[in-house]
């Protein structure tokens, strides 16, 4: 079906099960571990073999050989496939490294050989067997702070270059020219990358880990050379993405490698070292941001000038992009300056762009209302706007900032803030209380599944929509029990198979809302069916508790599937409309307090506040994960989180979890989400927006603003750690 | 018998990697897998790649043997050997947490364990806890608090929750904890101290938290 106009009244209304905050329906498989992620699955292929692979020594050069005969002789070992075998292989544009293949090497722990064995261990010995000659570039560049000073006088085109900036910035009362920078940020999810692999000819079945099932099947296609048809893909359960797991991976496309030379299965992990370098990261970011305003306070000028890392043919991480939209202002000038950078793919992560752009726009919001005498919520408040700055004639369909604020400063206790910063001490600490406001955008997109009753009256829905802790196996399934008017226990809903109808799957916050409005047209297509063998209008037909009530009559749905199980199927696309009269956003604001140790400067996160605007909520408990789970990783991006990069040799040099520090339970605080009530018709038949991603945009500067409350002293490089700041602490009385 | 000197004497036959084995009820015997193409091998290595060794254990309460490489942990004992999958592996590096199993009931981090170093052991992973059908009350807990997404790392949070409550009421001091002499308080930052080396990327520690403190309660 398509969405060409906002939704009115319809089922999904009732939010008899649909709104509810229930448990997930994949709690008693993960709490058990019975849920089976994609390396476990010893059942789906005979005889597995392992492979383990063999990441590049070099950031930029060629190999020059490759030495394998001892690791060929090594105990156990069945097969090696090395990149020489073979010419670069073709990727699609998503990715941008190339994954495997040919002599040249774009970064360090690119995939260059996998040995398989019998057994992780003789696979493992016998990697580290393999003798390989390269030849360095010696032109490389790994420093974008270097590279940002050469080119700083390069003709970008502008993202936005809206009225005369540089005039209204000369000639504002008030003015912030700040520079700040976030460093590149690592997925860290928890399970590695994993696929087994096994070929039927020139058909290929992958049980992976991977978050948009049909992406990486049209992605197999290019690189096999094969139709997309050969391709299988399974991923039911998903340890943690982030973005990482987007796009095919080299996991993946070594295994398939590994399995064609040898004629077996073969199954391939990544190991945890090999993660950060081999796969993806956020890219580090250097923001110049000036903003000038009226000593009133109504911002008249924002520039906001991002400079990032990528590799040829990437985005990096455009920190710019959450400024197109979310404050007014005239004159306005965005640029984004994707340096090519020769470390490792810098591409999507959590709310890419919004979270490390909001990282420094937001302490430069903190900074401007410190400048101008006021309260930085009411700074916000009069910089709201209705409409899309960069293009006035489109409205935000809902915008509820404004609303969002003001609830967190009331539940918050705000008013009672450390008003003077630097100047709050509760025995050894310094207490400091910070806000930040969060946008991200709502997109939607085109999102299939099939709806079956079956003979025991039981809902089966199957997409290949993907579950990556988000809880798309229990809001598809409150879809289709609201839909089909039956109770959650007899859904049953299968996920991650490509041999299911394509779902927009699991990434920049559409897969929540755009996966169940795809379910919601399956059970209209359903029902429709259920009506035509009835010879009943289906607007007259009731679906409740089990049964399907029409003209006084009722039968069950076991009764109606007692010969054979009922199925229909469809998809819902999105009209222009969505896109093009209307932005389609969500907002939040996040409230936080810290305590800094008043002579070693520590720094406790003591409570968080979140409070959202992302229309109707589907399930507030997993929403609320989602939210809470962000938050985390916001305060991990504030307080901890950097990949340490070699600018000599070009890699991240802390490339495990020991050396990447992330969040741990010490570290998280009582947590508070408040979900505004609301509705957007203009983005689904459900009226449902995504929180996933919202739900970090903001917090690290937060955090960042309330450290700088608590102690004076500001500081505009992230991760914010006690070395940059403690000659600042104020002086010991 | 000390476990220690059992220790000490696999040990020295590890490193002597001979494959006349020291006769020892206790000891475990070695073996070879057949090495393929061996004239090939130029051969620096001094000890055998592959030497196998027979080991027993018992888990969830079942007795298991195998014929372990020497190299193989115990989490890959477990979820290779004797496809016991519940116990995951996030990083095989003991940073991460996620292999959290009990042995002789302690908690450990399973990949940071050969295999051959558990004989008699009594292990128990995530699957000797509770079913689908019949779940322990912690797995309950956090089915209630959702404390979990993606579940990755669940099985490892739940064997430590538990064990974390078993180490504070037999009187085991943490970091956090104020007086060693008296007897230990449940406290949320006793918790979260004591489950600090569990990561959970997708965030649920406040969830979990609250979890862990609706089974100590139910049990006061």
């Amino acid at each position: 079906m398509r969405f060409d106009s906002p939704a009115e009244q319809n089922v999904s209304d009732r939010m008899k099960v649909l709104g509810q905050p229930l448990r997930r329906i994949d709690g008693p498989l993960k709490t058990t571990g019975m849920a089976p992620y994609a390396y476990e699955r010893h059942g789906v292929a005979k005889d597995q073999l392992v492979g383990y692979p063999l990441g590049s020594a070099i950031a930029k050069g060629r190999i020059v050989s490759m030495d394998i005969n001892e690791a060929q002789a090594s105990p156990g070992v069945v097969g090696i496939v090395t990149t020489l075998e073979m010419e670069r292989l073709p990727k699609v544009d998503w990715n941008v490294a190339y994954l495997f293949g040919g002599r040249e090497i774009q970064h360090y722990h690119q995939a260059i050989a996998v040995v398989v064995a019998n057994s992780f261990e003789e696979a493992r010995a016998a990697a580290a067997l393999i003798r390989v000659e390269y030849e360095e570039d010696q032109d490389a560049t790994y420093d974008l702070a270097a590279v940002r000073q050469e080119r700083l006088s390069d003709d970008v085109e502008p993202i936005d270059n809206i009225g005369d900036f540089e005039s209204a910035y000369a000639s504002a009362e008030v003015t912030l020219d700040a520079t700040y920078t976030t460093p590149g940020q690592c997925h860290a999810q928890m399970e590695p990358h994993a696929t087994i692999a096994q070929w039927d000819g020139d058909h290929l079945t992958l049980w992976t880990s991977n978050q948009m099932i049909e992406w990486s099947r049209q992605a197999l296609a290019t690189t096999f050379d094969l139709p997309a048809e050969n391709f299988r893909l399974d991923s039911p359960y998903i340890g943690g993405g982030f973005g990482v797991k987007l796009f095919l991976r080299a996991d993946a496309v070594m295994a398939a490698l590994a399995a064609r030379k040898v004629g077996r299965a073969v199954k391939l992990a990544l190991p945890r070292p090999m993660s950060a370098n081999n796969t993806t990261h956020r890219g580090l970011t250097i923001q110049r941001i000036r903003i000038g305003a009226s000593q009133e306070g109504k911002i008249t000028a924002i520039g906001h000038d991002n400079a990032t890392n990528t590799l040829p043919g990437g985005d990096g991480e455009n920190g710019a992009r959450a400024t197109r939209r979310f404050y007014a202002g005239e004159n306005r000038l965005l640029i984004n300056r994707a340096l090519e950078i020769h470390l490792p793919e810098s591409n999507a992560m959590r709310a890419p762009g919004e979270t490390a752009g909001l990282m420094a726009l937001e302490i430069a919001m903190d900074e401007m209302a410190e400048k101008l005498g006021m309260d930085p919520v009411e700074f916000r408040i009069i910089n709201d706007t209705q409409v899309d700055p960069s293009h006035p004639e489109r409205q935000f369909s809902e915008r509820h900032f404004i609303e969002c604020l003001q609830r967190g400063a009331e539940v918050f206790n705000w008013a009672s803030r450390n008003k003077a910063p630097g100047s709050r001490r509760e025995g050894a600490w310094l207490i400091g209380h910070g806000v930040a406001g969060a946008y991200r955008d709502a997109p939607a997109e085109t999102s299939g599944a099939r709806v079956s009753v079956r003979p025991d009256g039981s809902i089966r829905v199957e997409t290949d929509m993907t579950d990556i802790g988000t809880g798309s196996y229990t809001i598809i399934a409150q879809t289709a029990a609201e839909m089909m008017g039956v109770s959650l226990e007899v859904v049953n809903v299968d996920l991650g198979d490509s041999r299911h109808p394509v779902s927009a799957g699991s990434g920049g916050q559409w897969g929540a809302a755009s996966s169940t409005a795809g379910v919601y047209a399956a059970c209209l297509a359903l029902r429709k069916k259920i009506a035509e063998r009835l010879a009943v209008d289906p607007e007259a037909l009731e679906f409740s508790e089990g049964y399907v009530r029409y003209n006084d009559q009722q039968t069950a749905l076991s009764e109606l599937a007692s010969a054979g199980s009922i199925t229909a199927e469809d998809s819902i696309e999105f009209g222009d409309f969505r896109s093009e009269e209307y932005q389609l956003a969500t907002f939040g604001a996040h409230f936080v307090e810290v305590a800094v140790h008043a002579t070693t400067g520590e720094i406790r996160v003591r409570r968080m506040l979140a409070v959202c605007d992302a229309g109707r909520i589907l399930n507030p408990m997993t929403a609320r994960s989602q939210v809470i789970g962000a938050m985390t990783m916001g305060v991990g991006a504030a307080l901890m989180e950097s990949l340490a990069v070699d600018t000599r040799h070009g890699f991240f040099v802390n490339h495990d979890l020991a050396g990447y520090e992330v969040p741990v339970h010490a570290d998280i605080p009582a947590q508070q989400v408040i979900f505004l009530e609301g509705e957007d018709p203009y983005s689904t038949p459900l009226k449902a927006k995504g929180v996933g991603e919202l739900g970090i945009c903001g917090v690290s500067a937060a955090v960042a603003n309330a450290v700088y409350n608590a102690t004076g002293a500001r500081v505009r490089d992230y991760p914010i750690t006690l070395d940059k700041f403690l000659d600042r602490l104020p002086e010991i009385a | 018998m000390s476990k220690l000197s059992d220790f000490e004497i696999t040990r020295r036959n590890l490193l002597i990697g001979s494959a006349t084995t020291t006769a020892s009820l206790a000891l475990p015997k070695f073996s070879f897998a057949q090495e393929k193409n061996t004239g090939q091998a130029s051969s620096v290595t001094t000890i055998p790649n592959s030497a196998m060794t027979e080991v027993g254990f018992t888990v969830n309460g079942e007795a298991r043997k195998l014929t372990a490489d020497n190299r193989l942990t115990l989490l890959d004992a477990l979820r290779e050997s004797l496809q016991l999958s519940g116990t995951k592996k996030g990083c095989d590096h003991g940073q991460c947490g996620a292999c959290t199993v009990m042995v002789n009931g302690r908690r450990i981090n399973s990949c940071l364990s050969l295999a051959v170093m558990h004989e008699g052991d009594e292990i128990t992973t995530i699957e000797g806890l509770g079913t689908p059908e019949g779940l322990d009350p912690m797995q309950v807990a956090f089915i209630e608090h959702d404390g979990y997404q993606c579940g990755y790392c669940t099985p490892g949070q739940i064997c430590s929750a538990k064990a974390t409550l078993e180490e504070i009421r037999a009187g085991i001091p943490s970091h956090v904890t104020e007086d060693i002499t008296g007897e230990i308080q449940i406290t949320s930052a006793e918790i979260r101290e004591r489950m600090s080396g569990n990561l959970c990327r997708c965030g649920a520690y406040a969830n979990i938290l609250d979890a862990i403190e609706h089974v100590a309660e139910d049990k006061a």
